[in-house]
């Protein structure tokens, strides 16, 4: 197949599969393995798309003009690559966890489920590839409404709740925020195009690019750069996988992402750091981190902390980003690899504590290690991960985010990264201590295992991938050094 | 030899099918026939001036061979061939939609009252698009006007009769300074014809007698397209109208008006005179953020789905006054192409709501819920029209705001870019409160249970509905025309055709 059809089989496929659940739901295995099948195709495109990407290949489809000059256009470069390769990766174990997970929590409307999780990823691909600011805003709005009724699936009261400040809040900045910023861009730069050192170089300088800067950060509530957070807690409501599809693929890496993207290939880093007071933009991150890893610590609710401590994750991928250094470019990208092992790891570890004994607190969970020993090894691996240390992923991004910050002499930021490497340690290192050295309290008598198989397949599968990361980083890196910097 | 008679066609087919239509009173399904074949053929015309204007420039069109001065003129341009192909669109669309609608709203024996009137209405508003002279266009809009508040006085409710009243002293009221101004300015330029109004105005200079001809036509014609705060008769007028109409009027009408107003602003008196001598931007821009973000509200709180429709559509009658106040050809394109996507985005809600009237019997948020589940297309519908007044990428509403932003901005004008957008969230606020009705809450306890509206009425809201996708994803055609109709209207400095 040539490059661009494989670009449009990519982003059709999840639609694809999303109408073959349909026409399946009556048929629950055939359904939840036509979404499998689906997402694996999906794996192989993409992985062929890399093999393009990596040997210098440029690809693009242009679906129509919307407006004269203004497309809806697709364009590959490294950085999308990257992240269509995290979403395509994890979508066939997240959907091998979903089985389980739904099947195990007898969870209704299912078909539905699968159906608007399709829909998503078909927003995560989008993005990915999006050749301008237009397109990218569309599929953006896509991932968010795609998201809602994942969000809401319990249907109740709380659900409802939570799903509404989800979306108020995602649309609210994108449409108050990021819409007025997308055409700002197009009104002094006459084109919305992503390209190689950005397109506002001359046409717009001083305060109101920094203004402009602004809007495009709190405008990307989904990087939940605060004070834009509070959808990412409230969106706890939903299903666990729910949960990880999006804290680890699609909705905050698709924030974070943007942001990258935009100083990259929008405002240009050469750009932006001649702006006034572009070396202070950092601090917004930089807050965000400490605060939330702070919150996290208080946290009782195991999925709460885990929100909190992607609230402040994702902060990293910003703080890299706004470092405006291109070493701390390069950890920001990395971290978003990192990160999205990592969390869903950890979150599929929660999800399985909950399916096996329904137990959501991190106060419950003395002792839990023996009788689940898969699930909290993984978590385990998450965790190390999440803190940075080696073997894991983490290690490598935290490394190049310090040697960013290093590189721009911004030596409040290194101490950033290190309060809250020690903060993670706080909320972290608690759970698995209480998981393996702990005394189980008396009072539970209960007996149960492991969760059920394909959960217990998956987390262990994302487990291995983020120590195999640290082993070998070959791929994502090749990728990254080629994003024009 | 037909092609060179299509102006003339364009109003006087369903100027004469009107009474035939009446005449047919017996039997209410042929004269609905007729009706829709007149509507067809109407549109087929406008399709085809279409054509002639992109192919060989303006038309001008003597009526019985008497030449402009003395005669009646019609002339069709890039400007107005747009507002005749939305306004018989939108009827080729709704007049098939109307019999079966009508069957559950209107008594058997006045049903071809209600077809003739619309037709009238189609007549008279294509006529006021079409002509080119001031009296012409006066004439024809009492026409279109007087079928109006037949239409909404047939209404099965009886505030429907109050609603027609309110609206028959408004647009009244607004008529007579139409009329007003007209005479003045026939006093002083010795013609009526629009060309040569605009020639011989910029004669007058600032004269006090041509200021006051300028307010008279400006408040008239304010009355006629709701411009807040004069649009107090809107609400009633289109919550109670039979659904058929209300759909019709809310696409049409109003669109008609704004049009009525470029024109005048723009070609008859000029954008020296509107703008630098009478700055009517200060009127326009106050008056449409306070109509957008006002009526936005109000519409919030509306238990009647059709009322709070009808005040959005106050909201985005703001959109274009707004884009006419901003005194760019961006702002100018924004608001033509709005007139554009609003006929279709609220030709659809209305032909939606129509659909929900025919099956539940009103249109009540609190009787909605849990439609979604039991008429999935016609809710589905709904939603499309919904996403597009809120401005989601991809529908017609999203391509207006971005261009209407995109005006703003090169102003400079950062607070209306807010108001723009604050207002985008209410609208997501209000069509909100209807998809949470429709699709998560549980069908009343007791309420009968309802199946999907009939085809009849599915195809022609969902052709509207495609439409808004259509025109969102690909907005080449309506940007264009809107585009060449407004960088016209800025150059053309002194014949403003």
């Amino acid at each position: 197949m040539t490059p661009e059809s494989l670009l449009i089989t990519a982003l059709v496929l999840p639609l694809v599969g999303g109408a073959l659940t349909l026409c399946l739901s009556k048929f629950q295995n055939a359904r939840d393995g036509a979404t499998i099948f689906t997402a694996l195709v999906l794996l192989f495109v993409i992985i062929q798309l890399i093999g393009t990407t990596l040997s210098g290949g440029t690809v693009e489809w242009q679906l129509f003009e919307m407006l004269p000059g203004l497309s809806i256009e697709f364009r590959i470069e490294p950085l999308g690559m990257m992240f269509a390769g995290i979403a395509a990766l994890l979508w066939p174990i997240n959907s091998l966890y979903s089985v389980g997970y739904m099947r195990g929590n007898n969870e209704d409307n299912q078909t539905r489920f699968y159906l608007f999780f399709a829909i998503a990823i078909f927003g995560v691909m989008g993005v990915a590839f999006a050749g301008n600011l237009l397109t990218l805003f569309i599929f953006y709005e896509v991932l968010t409404l795609s998201t809602f009724p994942l969000v809401t699936h319990k249907g109740n009261d709380t659900a409802l709740a939570g799903g509404r400040i989800y979306l108020s809040i995602l649309l609210t900045t994108s449409i108050g925020l990021l819409l007025p910023a997308i055409i700002w861009t197009w009104t002094v730069a006459g084109t919305t195009d992503f390209s190689a050192g950005g397109i506002l170089y001359g046409k717009i300088s001083g305060v109101p690019l920094t203004i402009l800067t602004l809007l495009f950060i709190f405008g990307i509530g989904k990087a939940a750069v605060m004070p834009v957070h509070r959808w990412l807690p409230a969106a706890m409501v939903a299903p666990t996988p729910v949960s990880a599809l999006l804290h680890a693929v699609a909705v905050v890496k698709a924030g974070v992402f943007s942001v990258v993207k935009i100083v990259v290939y929008i405002i240009g880093i050469d750009t932006l750091s001649a702006a006034p007071w572009s070396s202070l933009l950092w601090i917004l991150p930089g807050l965000t981190i400490v605060v939330a890893s702070v919150v996290a610590i208080k946290q009782d609710n195991l999925k709460k902390r885990l929100a909190y401590s992607t609230i402040g994750q994702l902060s990293y991928v910003v703080l890299g980003a706004l470092l405006i250094a291109p070493l701390s470019i390069k950890g920001a990208a990395l971290h978003i690899v990192a990160h999205a092992f990592g969390k869903i790891t950890l979150f599929f570890a929660a999800g399985s504590i909950y399916t096996s004994c329904k137990k959501t607190d991190v106060s419950q969970l003395d002792g839990i290690g023996w009788r689940m020993p898969f699930t909290m090894t993984a978590f385990t691996i998450g965790a190390i991960s999440m803190i940075g240390l080696p073997p894991a992923a983490g290690f490598i991004s935290k490394w190049y985010l310090l040697m960013g910050a290093f590189q721009v002499e911004q030596l409040v930021a290194v101490m950033v990264i290190i309060t809250s490497t020690l903060l993670n340690t706080a909320y972290f290192m608690p759970v698995v201590y209480a998981a393996w050295f702990r005394k189980e309290s008396g009072e539970t008598i209960l007996t149960y295992g492991e969760a059920p198989w394909p959960v217990v397949v998956a987390l262990m599968l994302t487990a291995i991938i983020t120590i195999l990361l640290f082993l070998f980083p070959g791929i994502p890196f090749t990728l990254i050094s080629a994003i024009p910097l | 030899m037909m092609s060179s008679q299509l102006p003339a066609l364009q109003v006087v087919l369903p100027l004469l099918g009107a009474p035939f239509c009446f005449l047919l009173w017996r039997y209410p399904r042929w004269s609905w026939a007729l009706a829709t074949l007149l509507s067809w053929s109407a549109f087929g015309v406008a399709i085809m001036l279409l054509i002639q204007v992109q192919n060989a420039g303006t038309i001008e069109y003597a009526f019985g061979g008497w030449q402009a001065p003395w005669g009646i003129e019609y002339v069709v341009d890039q400007l107005n061939v747009l507002v005749l192909l939305i306004v018989s669109g939108i009827a080729a669309v709704v007049f098939p939609y109307s019999w079966t609608s009508v069957q559950r709203e209107i008594d058997p024996e006045q049903q071809s009252l209600f077809f003739t009137s619309m037709l009238l209405c189609l007549a008279g508003l294509l006529g006021i698009t079409i002509a080119g002279d001031a009296f012409n266009l006066f004439v024809l809009l009492e026409i279109s006007s007087l079928s109006t508040y037949t239409m909404i006085s047939m209404g099965r409710d009886r505030r429907a009769l109050t609603a027609s009243f309110q609206y028959l002293i408004m647009g009244t009221i607004g008529a007579t300074f139409i009329i007003i101004g007209v005479g003045i300015l026939y006093m002083l330029t010795g013609t009526l014809n629009m060309q040569d109004l605009a020639t011989r105005i910029p004669d007058l200079g600032t004269s006090r007698a041509s200021q006051v001809a300028f307010g008279f036509l400006i408040t008239g014609i304010g009355l006629k397209l709701a411009m807040f705060p004069l649009h107090l008769w809107l609400p009633n007028a289109y919550a109670y109208a039979p659904s058929a109409a209300s759909a019709f009027i809310a696409a049409t009408a109003t669109k008609v008006a704004v049009y009525v107003m470029v024109r005048y602003v723009f070609s008859i008196f000029g954008v020296g005179f509107s703008f630098e001598t009478m700055h009517i931007q200060w009127l326009f821009v106050p008056v449409s953020v306070f109509a957008i973000l006002f009526t936005s509200i109000v519409a919030l709180f509306q238990r009647d789905i059709k009322r709070m429709l009808a005040y959005s559509s106050v909201a985005q009658i703001g959109y274009m006054l707004l884009g006419i106040g901003l005194v760019n050809v961006t702002g100018l394109s924004a608001a033509l192409l709005h007139l554009f996507n609003h006929a279709l985005m609220k030709g659809a809600l209305f032909l939606a709501m129509g659909a929900v009237c025919y099956r539940i019997g009103n249109t009540f948020i609190d009787s909605m819920h849990g439609l979604g589940k039991q008429m999935p297309w016609t809710m589905a519908a709904f939603v499309v029209g919904g996403l597009s007044i809120v401005g989601v990428p991809l529908t017609t509403g999203f391509v207006s705001k971005w261009v209407l932003i995109q005006g703003a901005i090169e102003n400079g004008w950062w607070p209306v870019v807010a108001v723009i957008l604050v207002a985008s969230l209410i609208a997501m606020l209000y069509i909100w409160r209807v998809v949470e009705a429709a699709y998560m809450k549980p069908r009343p306890e007791g309420a009968e249970s309802i199946t999907e509206a009939p085809a009849s009425l599915l195809i022609p809201l969902w052709l509207l509905a495609a439409a808004n996708i259509y025109f969102g994803a690909n907005a080449q055609f309506s940007m264009e025309l809107a585009q060449s109709a407004a960088k016209t209207l800025f150059n053309s400095a002194v014949v403003g055709f």
